[in-house]
């Protein structure tokens, strides 16, 4: 093996021997035999100066290491030491290495040194090693993050807060829906009530008593602002007394909303005492029909009294709401 | 072959002794690192091609090494040191790729 001290800016330089080139397949699979070159060099062979032109001609392979490339080169420095023309097998480095095979190798260790220090550095923190700029480039990212996240943050507080208003609007709502169907419940008589009223016994006298003037008292109670009235036979009978609400006469007593009811009757009504009971005594009015059939009105239980008779609301067939 | 024990004692060095990059090194380390890499690669290619010189290896090894430290080094001074390392890297990147590629086809013929 002979030396392979050509680069492609110098074609010209001193080659090594006319058979170098023979040599050169078998070192393809030793990659860096470093020791086994340069032994010629110190004999510069005007006759083979021309020996190889191919790099020159073959410009697209670049050199090993192209920024270096074309420095100055002494030939004589550092394979010096070598004897000339000693052949060396390219399968084992020469027996004298020369200083440039152990700069190499020193070259070499050093890079594996580094290559190893950088890899563990790398690997075990990554942040001190990076510059300040780039640590400040990621202080300013962090930053511009950290008030994305705030804004955003401020964002669902808001909508949070939304929410929660609007919930509040909700089970407001729904109170209000639940007190409304309360009251029309109430009115429909569908839902038992409580509050200040009174009770009305109607007790006939030698004939019973018509079913008209058990009318009159409901109308007169129902001008004088009564909201739920329910009407109770001796026998233990309660009908709840609504819109709907009819009396017939029937035979041993009172026909209401089908349910006969035997005397003497008991109507419980809630509203304003003050304002019903006058409504009652008005001369020539329900007191004083009944008193002429011969029978009795008792007001009693003046105070908190409850309507718990209910009316079984059928569906409606033909009103629908306006909508 | 003595260069490849080199590079192995190298890195048995490293993993045995474990020392910390001291901290003005740090920027240029991994750049002279690719440097280095890039001259090694360098020369195995010529090797294959059969131009390999030790001199002209040594010499470029060194001067890649200082080359590209000192161009990091220029590009901190100047504020533009992150956008400078990535230039070199890309450059040493390249021309590893180059020869990487000269190796194999002389390996593969392919």
């Amino acid at each position: 093996m002979a030396d392979d001290a050509i680069d492609e800016p110098r074609p010209e330089a001193a080659a090594g021997e006319p058979d170098a080139a023979t040599d050169e397949p078998a070192v393809a699979t030793d990659a860096v035999a470093t020791d086994a070159v340069a032994t010629d060099k110190a004999q510069p062979d005007p006759a083979t100066a021309a020996v190889r032109p191919e790099p020159a001609a073959d410009p697209a392979q670049p050199d090993e290491a192209a920024a270096p490339g074309p420095e100055p080169r002494s030939d004589a420095t550092v394979g010096a030491g070598s004897a000339s023309g000693i052949r060396i097998s390219p399968w084992w480095p020469a027996r004298r290495p020369s200083t440039a095979g152990a700069l190499i190798g020193v070259l070499l260790a050093l890079l594996g040194f580094g290559l190893v220090v950088q890899l563990r550095s790398n690997a075990t923190d990554s942040q001190p090693s990076a510059r300040p700029e780039d640590l400040v480039r990621i202080l300013s990212d962090l930053d511009a993050r950290k008030d994305r996240l705030s804004q955003e943050i401020a964002q669902l507080q808001g909508t949070s807060q939304r929410l929660q208003a609007g919930n509040q609007g909700r089970a407001a709502a729904l109170q209000e829906a639940q007190r409304r169907a309360d009251e029309l419940g109430i009115l429909a008589g569908t839902l038992a009530a409580e509050g200040s009223g009174m009770r009305v016994r109607l007790i006939p006298g030698s004939t019973p008593l018509k079913s008209w003037m058990v009318l009159d008292l409901v109308e007169e109670l129902r001008g004088a602002s009564a909201e739920a009235m329910q009407i109770d036979g001796v026998d233990g009978r309660s009908v709840r007394i609504v819109a709907s609400t009819y009396f017939a006469d029937a035979s041993g007593g009172l026909n209401v909303d089908g349910q006969t009811l035997a005397a003497p009757y008991s109507i419980t009504v809630i509203g304003d005492p003050q304002t019903m009971q006058p409504a009652l005594n008005i001369p020539g009015g329900v007191v004083d029909t009944v008193h002429n059939a011969g029978g009795t009105v008792i007001v009693d239980q003046i105070g908190t009294v409850q309507v718990t008779a209910l009316h079984q609301a059928g569906a409606l067939r033909y009103a629908q709401p306006v909508s | 072959m003595f260069a490849v024990l080199a590079l192995i004692a190298g890195v048995v060095l490293g993993i045995v002794f474990k020392p910390s990059v001291p901290l003005a090194l740090q920027p240029y380390l991994p750049i002279a690192v690719v440097a280095a890499l890039d001259a090694v690669f360098g020369g195995i290619r010529a090797r294959l091609d059969g131009i390999f010189d030790d001199q002209q290896f040594v010499i470029s090894f060194v001067s890649n090494v200082l080359v590209a430290a000192l161009i990091v080094y220029l590009g901190d001074q100047l504020g533009v040191g992150t956008q400078l390392s990535t230039g070199v890297v890309v450059v040493l990147g390249v021309r590893i790729f180059g020869n990487v590629a000269g190796i194999r086809r002389h390996l593969f013929r392919a």
